[in-house]
């Protein structure tokens, strides 16, 4: 009974820490040409370094058939556009300044960040 | 794949003899890594095959001479279709997986509920259950693929979603399962029960409730697919003076258009021959057909009624009102009101709340719980996630947005984005200014009274000549009149205007005044008998002007700006919302007071400067008020930028789209109302669902925990919980379609 409840109360702490607490790195280089692809319930990639001061240019590839994966929107720019199952969508992004910029689908449900710096 | 060389197709501006075809065709060819390149002379286009980027296309047709751009295959017609396609093989996909599903599922369930019970004693049963439980982990493969890497996915990214939910919850019962078949012995006698039914029915459950819902969602698009339906696909034009057909996107600029009728107008341009009458009431509402002659504006995607013409094509492509429309429609359906935003931060931490959830539940249970603790622990987690949807919050929003937006677009009403949405829905005064929105913004000769002289033509003849060449909007009421009638002008000398008085000069020997009682009055020409006359014209918003012959007093012309003939029945309208409407003008105090009484406004200023009507705003706002600003956008743009909502009244579909936060198709305000009302209408809705999906959420978590079971002994099925689930989103998309019901009018 001890070790069930010790085991429940890691895994309280292990979910906490996993989805909420953990920061993740961008990997990516710094550049004006990204593609991503939209795939069972995910951007990759979701988090995406680009220069300030430049156009950007996204490419979504959307190969997830969820009605969910249909429309990106980039709500700070004003941004929502509808992405073709197996087809490739490009997006400009006007030359951004220094910050955070989210993306998602209509239901935030898929979640992307674009950071400008 | 076919294994072919990529193609694109390029408009040629500027081609205009069959001998420029070589020069492009040459000049496209000699690019690095084209195949080959053909030119279409009739359609002004080439067919390029190979690999060279289209900007190398371009760059070659520029130093050959001409203008070139790419054709824009993605039409917006053609991402329809696709996307239909698109949508109906996953709706097969989904009911393919629930049928898979469903057919393990619920024989089993029905095995368990009436048959035997799902235990596990002998061997026997140890056999046959395990035969079951590979089978339901092909269901799990088949039919439930799509949760388990979608899970897995989003894992990996440290995010969780609905997906993560149905993974888990299903997972835990069928590893549960297995334990309980493959070794027995771990668990207390009691606890050897198995719930693979359970894993089975939900994967079945859920992918049903996502084929219904995809079906629902279909629905929400409807008003932006009839606009992109409005669409022609093809279009005649005049080249080398023959007729041609081609296909809309391949209409360039100053193209001569040709339209039958009968047939839609392809592109925006200005008619150049023929008269018409043309149905513009897909676009802005306004049932009645458009009278068009020669240099009218013509809008494409409106019908052609009843005669033959030709226009000019002044915006093409992306740049027509129609293909504008689309796009605002398009973006403000996918902007979230304020409202939503809630919902959206709630969203975040959703999955992962109700994973520590169900851990709670399930040491609770095995601490506290009545023996076999350790099947009622797995039951109630597995419960907790499968029972919580996140996507009912996530659709609560942008549904009824979608909806809305869309049957305000069919209206003629074109709203920006949520937020003036929401704010629409909460205007608690309404300013309109008077010329131009509430009235017809065109002053008419009403009245000709005369006095010394002896008919109205010649009166009208004078006055007119008088007033020809003077920029005074009253002054074009006059020359109207007299065109109208077909009245002849004549020479006029030593005109000279007084400002804020009226002018005179002389016409055939005769000295001509015309001008209000001030003028008069400085002249010396005597009103008497007739001021009183003048005064009741005031009163029914006419301005009368006096009309004085050789010193003597001629006539007194009336013109009035004429009330749009619904402005009462739409402010009446207004007003039973609850909205306080209010109204501005820079006319004089008389002929505001008149035109407010009879459309029955009771506050009024007159007189307002176009740089005050800002701060008119400003002062009521201050008081508290949610402003609404109604203007033409032009001259009104500071008040209608200041006020929390500007609508801009447009007239037809000549409209400053990109300037307000709501833009009034149809210069009738009942337009004004009807947005009023469908921002309202989708507002309410959006609280239905948000309401509807929280309350599921907060009341379905606990219950499926097990809340209700030390009382009443009710613990939640999984399978149930499956259902809840999956009809919990169904209802919240079905919820905003019924939106799509709403009339906006008042019939
Ligand atoms: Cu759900």
């Amino acid at each position: 009974m001890l070790i069930a409840n010790i085991v429940g109360l890691a895994t309280i702490a292990l979910i906490i820490w996993w989805f909420w607490l953990y920061k993740p790195e961008a990997k990516n280089a710094l550049k004006t040409d990204v593609e991503v692809i939209v795939k069972d319930g995910v951007y990759s990639p979701a988090l995406i370094n680009v220069p300030t001061g430049k156009p950007i240019q996204l490419r979504f590839t959307r190969l997830d058939e969820s009605p969910c994966a249909e429309m990106l929107l980039i709500p700070e720019l004003e941004i929502s556009e509808q992405l073709l199952v197996n087809k490739e969508t490009e997006i400009v992004l006007p030359a951004l300044t220094i910050g955070e910029y989210k993306f998602h689908c209509q239901m935030n449900m898929y979640k992307g960040l674009i950071r400008a710096i | 794949m076919k294994n072919k060389e990529p193609s694109q197709q390029l408009i040629i501006e500027g081609a205009g003899c069959a001998s420029c075809v070589g020069k492009i065709e040459s000049a496209i060819q000699s690019t690095a890594g084209v195949v080959s390149a053909e030119m279409n002379f009739a359609d002004r286009t080439v067919m390029v095959s190979g690999t060279a980027h289209a900007n190398e296309l371009i760059k070659a047709v520029e130093s050959a001479g001409y203008n070139a751009k790419l054709l824009d295959n993605a039409k917006a017609d053609q991402i329809l279709d696709e996307k239909e396609a698109a949508d109906w093989e996953y709706y097969k996909k989904l009911l393919r997986d629930t049928f898979i599903a469903l057919s393990l599922g619920i024989p089993l369930m029905i095995y368990g509920l009436f048959i035997g019970e799902m235990t596990v004693v002998t061997t026997t049963e140890r056999i046959s259950w395990l035969i079951v439980g590979i089978a339901t982990l092909g269901v799990m493969y088949f039919s439930g693929k799509h949760f388990y890497v979608g899970a897995w996915n989003s894992f990996k990214n440290h995010s969780a979603n609905m997906d993560t939910l149905i993974a888990v919850g299903t997972g835990t019962a069928w590893i549960y399962s297995m334990v309980v078949v493959l070794s027995p012995d771990v668990l207390p006698f009691l606890a050897r029960h198995v719930y693979f039914e359970a894993t089975a029915m939900i994967i079945g459950l859920i992918n049903l409730g996502l084929a219904l819902e995809l079906k629902a969602r279909g629905k929400t698009s409807q008003a932006i697919k009839r606009l992109i339906g409005l669409q022609a696909k093809t279009a005649i034009v005049i080249r080398d003076n023959k007729e041609v057909e081609i296909g809309i996107e391949q209409v360039l600029e100053n193209d001569v258009v040709k339209v039958k009728p009968g047939q839609k107008v392809p592109v925006d341009g200005e008619v150049v021959d023929g008269h018409t009458a043309i149905d513009e009431s897909m676009l802005t509402g306004e049932p009645i057909p458009v009278e068009k002659n020669v240099s009218d504006q013509v809008v494409a995607g409106t019908l052609n009624k009843s005669g033959l013409i030709l226009f000019r094509a002044t915006r093409v492509g992306k740049d027509t009102a129609l293909a504008q429309i689309i796009n605002m429609v398009k973006k403000a359906q996918n902007s979230k009101p304020p409202i939503g935003r809630l919902a959206d931060s709630i969203s975040a931490y959703f999955v992962p709340a109700v994973m520590i959830i169900s851990v709670l539940s399930a040491l609770a249970w095995l601490n506290f719980g009545p023996e076999p603790a350790i099947a009622f622990a797995t039951v109630s987690a597995t419960t907790v996630l499968i029972i919580a949807c996140p996507c009912a919050l996530g659709l609560a929003t942008p549904m009824s947005v979608m909806v809305g937006v869309g049957k305000a677009a069919e209206a003629g009403v074109l709203i920006r984005n949520g937020e003036a949405l929401q704010t629409a829905s909460k205007v608690t005064a309404m300013i309109l200014d008077k010329t131009g929105t509430i009235t017809e913004g065109a002053p008419k000769v009403t009245d000709i009274v005369l006095a010394n002289a002896t008919d109205e033509k010649s009166v009208l003849q004078l006055a007119a000549s008088l007033e020809n060449g003077s920029e005074h909007p009253l002054a074009e009421a006059i020359l109207e009149s007299a065109a109208l009638k077909k009245i002849e002008l004549l020479k006029i000398q030593s005109f000279k205007a007084i400002t804020g008085q009226g002018v005179k000069a002389r016409c055939e020997g005769k000295s001509l005044l015309f001008g209000n009682a001030k003028l008069m009055a400085e002249e010396d020409v005597d009103l008497t008998g007739f001021t009183g006359r003048a005064q009741s014209l005031a009163k029914e918003a006419k301005t009368p002007m006096y009309f004085a012959v050789d010193g003597e007093l001629a006539a007194i012309i009336a013109v009035a700006d004429p009330i749009k003939h619904d402005s009462i029945s739409a402010i009446k309208r207004l007003q039973a919302n609850g909205i306080k409407v209010i109204m501005l003008t820079g006319d004089n105090r008389e002929t505001a007071a008149a035109v407010a009484l009879k459309v029955g406004i009771s506050e009024f200023y007159a007189e307002v400067l176009p740089e005050d009507k800002a701060s008119k705003v400003k002062e009521l706002q201050n008081l508290g008020e949610i402003v609404g600003m109604t203007g033409d956008g032009i001259n009104d743009a500071p008040a209608l930028a200041l006020a929390d909502v500007g609508f801009a009244i447009g007239t037809g579909t000549d409209v400053a789209i990109e300037s307000a936060d709501v833009t009034l198709m149809r210069g009738s305000l009942h337009g004004l109302a009807d947005a009023i009302a469908v921002s309202k209408a989708t507002l309410r809705n959006i609280k239905q669902n948000l309401f509807g999906a929280f309350i599921y959420n907060i009341a379905g978590i606990p219950v499926a925990a097990g809340v209700l079971y030390p009382v009443f002994g009710i613990l939640l099925s999984p399978v149930i919980a499956g259902a809840a689930m999956a009809f919990s989103s169904l209802t919240v998309v079905s919820n905003a379609n019924r939106l799509r019901l709403f009339k906006s009018r008042e019939s």
